[in-house]
């Protein structure tokens, strides 16, 4: 019983630490061919329509759905104690910090993390990836290459994108249907956010955007077993990018904040 | 040309390869013949460096290719193309665009040379004027033209030939053992043809090894095959089953 226990218990951390290994293999595989060899050019810009172009609209009804509710629950806590000019300051540093850089990540892992690992693990039960290498192409640098690079760039735009339509909603929420005063509603929000709150916005997506597109790819390209192991692919890229980015959320907001401290100093 | 030295391979508890001896003479068309889940398709794979074996040696053209990386094995791989069973076909290309990818990959970018280069391949295919359909509204044996296209477009030196009739009415498998002969007479180029069709392996092969248990249980010309006495064999050529070869 106890065996069996530690046989399972063993089994499952080895599996663990194997896949951890072959997430950091095809990091590190990535970022030499990067540096390395010829992007293709046509096949970044094709990423870059697809994960920044298409996630527009989900991005701003996140951001903008987002921005407007926390306004309106952080208005009815701070207006009972007489500071509800305040939560300008309290949405944009929160949209900023934490829930725009984590809400995209999350909706983008749905989105694009989703998708590539389905296109990919398509490929790969097809013999479309063996066809590639048969060509005498390096899948990485056709395949994951041009995502990693495209993700890369696109995941602050969508980040600053949907920071900005959270607070333009919260703004327009808190003046119009919660008639706080504009001037102060203003005012507290610029005195209380920072560049750093924007660089930390800015950095978080940067390594979401890696976390997603290095989960999504490894998991289409180590899928077999037909339609029912790309369906399982697909589904474990969604869930394993939106636990890393949550777990590596936690991590990198201690980080950043010795780095970049939350307040006014 | 190619030469295979004890090549052995196993996946999971199931020993596929058992030590493997063959040689693939220069401009000579082989057919590896066998039963279904006999390891062909898996030594086919060997030959290209898309599967590692657990031991022995793959010579081509003088480089042993037993731990060569990925990136090393491009080099060899612009010399060798292969033909998937299902073609492999990139199913978000155009016909013209699989076809065109390996020579853009090379670097090729003049929409002028890469649609001449496409139309001359359609033509040696008898698929002229197909360059703009999609892979999912090909049949079958048109998706396997369309891959031989894309894989002989460079000129290799071999092309491997999975399964090439799998799947194909007898007409269309014709088809495809003709063009099989056609390019070897037309661009003089080493073949090797895994099938299991018998008819197929007779009228495309100089030579016909038989691949039994993991091992080459017999390899000469087509004719010797047929004249070969031996039951297993026998057995084989006449489609005969265990239970009725012991029954017989």
């Amino acid at each position: 019983m106890i065996t069996r226990f530690f046989n399972v218990l063993g089994g499952g951390l080895l599996s663990f630490f194997q896949y951890l290994g072959e997430l950091v293999l095809l990091a590190a595989d990535t970022f030499r061919s990067i540096f390395t060899h010829k992007l293709r050019w046509k096949l970044f810009l094709n990423q870059i329509v697809e994960i920044g172009l298409l996630s527009q609209l989900v991005v701003v009804i996140t951001g903008a759905f987002t921005g407007a509710v926390f306004a309106a629950q952080t208005f009815f806590q701070f207006n009972k104690i007489g500071m509800g000019s305040a939560t300008g300051a309290v949405v944009s540093v929160s949209i900023c910090r934490e829930l725009g850089p984590v809400l995209t990540a999350l909706m983008v892992a749905g989105r694009v993390g989703a998708a590539m690992s389905a296109e990919i693990g398509t490929m790969k039960v097809t013999e479309q990836i063996d066809a590639l290498r048969a060509l005498a192409v390096y899948p990485t640098d056709y395949l994951v290459v041009p995502r990693a690079l495209a993700m890369m760039v696109s995941m602050p735009l969508l980040v600053a994108e949907c920071v900005a339509v959270g607070i333009a909603s919260g703004y327009f929420i808190a003046i119009f249907l919660l008639e706080i005063n504009g001037t102060y509603y203003m005012a507290n929000m610029v005195r209380w956010t920072r560049n750093r709150d924007i660089i930390m916005a800015l950095s978080k997506a940067f390594c979401f955007g890696i976390l997603i597109v290095f989960i999504s790819c490894q998991k289409g390209l180590s899928a077999r077993e037909g339609a029912v192991g790309v369906g399982r692919a697909t589904t474990e890229a969604v869930v394993n990018s939106s636990l890393a980015v949550l777990i590596c959320n936690f991590f990198l907001t201690m980080l950043l904040n010795i780095i970049y401290p939350a307040g006014y100093q | 040309m190619i030469a295979v030295r004890s090549l052995a391979k196993r996946i999971g508890q199931q020993e596929i390869l058992r030590g493997v001896d063959l040689e693939i003479r220069t401009g000579e068309t082989l057919a590896i013949i066998g039963r279904s889940g006999g390891g062909k398709s898996v030594l086919l794979k060997h030959l290209v460096g898309l599967m590692t074996p657990d031991a022995g040696e793959i010579w081509i053209d003088g480089q042993n290719i037993i731990g060569m990386s990925e990136r090393q094995l491009g080099t060899i791989r612009v010399k060798v193309g292969i033909l998937f069973q299902g073609g492999a076909l990139f199913d978000s290309m155009t016909v013209e665009d699989n076809i065109a990818f390996p020579l853009r990959e090379a670097g090729e970018r003049d929409p002028k040379v890469l649609h001449a280069k496409v139309a001359e391949m359609l033509e040696v295919m008898e698929m002229e004027g197909q360059e703009d359909k999609m892979p999912e509204s090909l049949s079958g044996g048109m998706k396997k033209r369309v891959g031989l296209a894309r894989s002989i477009i460079r000129r290799p030196s071999c092309v491997l030939y999975d399964e090439p009739t799998s799947g194909l009415d007898p007409v269309v498998a014709d088809s495809i053992n003709r063009l099989i002969r056609r390019l070897q007479q037309r661009f003089g180029m080493t073949s090797v043809v895994v099938t299991h069709d018998m008819k197929s392996a007779f009228d495309v092969a100089d030579r016909i090894a038989y691949l039994h248990e993991g091992r080459i249980y017999f390899h000469g010309t087509p004719s010797d095959l047929q004249r070969s006495t031996d039951p297993l064999i026998q057995d084989f050529l006449l489609g005969r089953s265990e239970q009725c070869a012991a029954a017989s």
